[in-house]
């Protein structure tokens, strides 16, 4: 049913953002730490093995918020930790680079040659 | 007049924050990017060849992309303003803090200033991706040695 | 603390110079210049901030037939880090400097100074006012320019303008300075960096009371008394402390406010215009322009300044806040 694969998608991604909201306007907390709050959620949830349901079940409505860096940092430092003890915890997390960081610095880069900040309000 | 009675004022003439109707915008453009990002799952594993489980990695890259190049364009902006969290909290919102700042940083040279201010919002959010990840491995290890869960 | 200035220095001239989206603005047609690159076909924001500043001068000067030289001292800020901008537009005019801070309140402070100096006879010719700049500022104080943060209805947008004022010897026929207000340090708790008109109008508030206390006035003595950027929340909230001290309608309608008026009804600017631009370039062409034309025959400018900084707000901070004003008669 691919109708139902997207609106798990939808559904997923879209709670995971109203939670953030949430933080924001209820919490008053500002975005860098309504983030940190996220990715350290993301990261005990997937502690606790329920991350990969997550994303079985919704795909990139998991994959896509950020709460799925604390998860994909998680599960590469216990995979090695399952493997190489305690040693794995440490070195497992270098294992599993996130590709949404190494994208960013790379665009960012990118960027910064091509574009200049604009102060237009619309 | 005193602090109390002010707050009173403020607090009445202030518009109160639009709770609902921003979660609602949240919900909707959030669910939107991440739909958008589906699609972009199968296209991967359809004409690329990803698994279900690699594909995750292609899809935020390409995600980051497009919100790198919106970022510059002065449009991500925009969006967000009227989306809030539904921009932030998607990989897309990553991208634009640390896209912007390095723009940002351009006249200060690209090691001074793209280089240092890059992560200058971003990198909250790297360090506690990283620290939580060791401490949950870490725990889970200790319970594991200890006989409490299997792995 | 009330100054009476019995020689009642004139502002002799006016210059006042904006950027590309001022264009927007309602006192548009009254500014002198404004420029099509927002840097001033400069390499920086920060250096493009200075060009602005010397244009300002320059246009002054012009106006007033004078030369560098002619200028005894020049009295001014801005709200980029050590004040860089005047600091180096100060270097190119080449007068005795004061580098003023009082956050977004140094267009009427510098100009309190400028005719503390003249009304001494120190001197004869004194520029003052100040200036701000959108994307130098922001990126300060809030965010980058292009990152992605929701604004709540109360944020204010800063503007690139800049607003000085020619201070000379007393000429009838010109708007002439009588007293001024020299305010306190005012704080209300407000912690919130996206509401400014929130933790402003106390410091206003206080600084115009006292103004009219220490003179004896009514607010109806005032064809107008603009304060600088409460925005339009922070213009409704010091109406309603001045309503709640027995003020009737007809004496609330003498208030203005330059940053709830700057860019009209536009909403993508939120709560109106801030920064220390927006109170200079609007004193600094529209009041001179219409007291000059004879509309108002006294006026009361007060603007205002929340004097935080990124690292007091990271740090916890409330945001203590100033005013200062400034009583401008026109014969």
């Amino acid at each position: 049913m691919i109708f139902l694969d997207f609106f798990f998608a939808f559904l997923i991604g879209g709670i995971i953002c109203v939670i953030g909201q949430l933080l924001m306007d209820v919490g008053k907390f500002t975005p860098g730490h309504t983030l940190s709050i996220l990715v350290v959620s993301g990261s005990i949830i997937s502690g606790l093995g329920w991350y990969q349901p997550l994303i079985d079940l919704a795909g990139a409505g998991a994959t896509i918020p950020i709460t799925s860096f604390g998860n994909a940092l998680t599960q590469g430092a216990i995979a090695e930790a399952e493997k190489h003890g305690w040693v794995g915890v440490l070195t497992g997390m270098f294992e599993v680079t996130s590709s949404g960081i190494s994208a960013a610095i790379v665009f960012g880069f990118l960027a910064a040659l091509i574009f200049k900040p604009k102060g237009k309000a619309n | 007049m005193d602090q109390q009675q002010y707050q009173q004022i403020e607090d009445q003439i202030t518009p109160p924050t639009p709770y609902v109707k921003n979660v609602l915008k949240a919900f909707l453009i959030g669910g939107l990017v991440c739909t958008i990002g589906h699609a972009f799952t199968y296209f991967y594993i359809i004409f690329f060849n990803f698994t279900e489980t690699t594909v995750g990695n292609p899809t935020a890259a390409t995600m980051v992309f497009i919100a790198a190049l919106l970022t510059g364009l002065g449009i991500y902006r925009k969006i967000a303003q009227v989306a809030g969290a539904g921009t932030a909290v998607p990989v897309t919102g990553f991208s634009n803090a640390v896209v912007s700042a390095a723009i940002e940083g351009k006249t200060e040279g690209f090691v001074l200033g793209v280089g240092s201010n890059m992560f200058k919002m971003a990198g909250s959010v790297i360090l506690f991706g990283v620290a939580s990840a060791f401490f949950v491995a870490l725990i889970k290890l200790i319970l594991v040695t200890m006989g409490v869960v299997e792995w | 603390m009330v100054i009476l200035f019995k020689t009642k220095p004139s502002i002799l001239a006016c210059g006042s110079v904006a950027g590309p989206e001022e264009r927007k603005s309602v006192f548009y047609s009254y500014f002198d210049a404004v420029v099509e690159d927002e840097r001033w076909n400069q390499k920086t924001n920060e250096q493009g901030q200075a060009k602005m500043i010397q244009e300002a001068c320059e246009i002054i000067m012009n106006k007033a037939n004078l030369k560098n030289l002619d200028i005894d001292f020049f009295l001014s800020g801005d709200l980029v880090n050590q004040m860089t901008p005047t600091n180096f537009a100060a270097r190119e005019l080449a007068s005795s400097f004061i580098g003023m801070f009082s956050a977004c309140a140094t267009s009427i402070s510098s100009l309190i100074v400028a005719s503390l100096l003249t009304e001494l006879s120190a001197s004869e010719y004194a520029i003052a006012g100040a200036s701000s700049h959108h994307n130098a500022t922001e990126r300060q104080f809030r965010y980058p320019i292009n990152y992605g943060g929701q604004k709540p209805a109360t944020a204010q947008w800063t503007v690139t303008a800049a607003g000085y004022a020619l201070i000379g010897k007393h000429n009838p026929s010109l708007p002439s300075i009588v007293a001024g207000t020299v305010g306190k340090v005012i704080d209300y708790g407000e912690v919130n960096p996206f509401h400014m008109g929130g933790a402003m109008a106390p410091a206003a508030f206080d600084t115009i009371t006292a103004h009219l206390k220490g003179r004896n006035q009514k607010i109806s003595d005032y064809d107008l008394i603009m304060t600088g950027d409460l925005g339009k929340i922070g213009l409704k909230i010091l109406k309603a402390m001045f309503a709640q001290t027995g003020a009737q309608q007809n004496e609330l309608d003498v208030f203005r406010d330059a940053g709830a008026e700057f860019y009209g009804e536009d909403e993508a600017y939120l709560a109106g215009a801030s920064g220390a631009g927006c109170s200079a370039a609007v004193y600094y062409s529209y009041i001179e322009q219409q007291m000059k034309s004879g509309r108002y025959k006294r006026v009361l400018l007060c603007a205002t300044g929340a004097l935080l900084s990124p690292l007091s707000f990271q740090q916890g901070e409330t945001i203590p806040c100033t005013a200062h004003a400034i009583e401008i008669t026109m014969e």
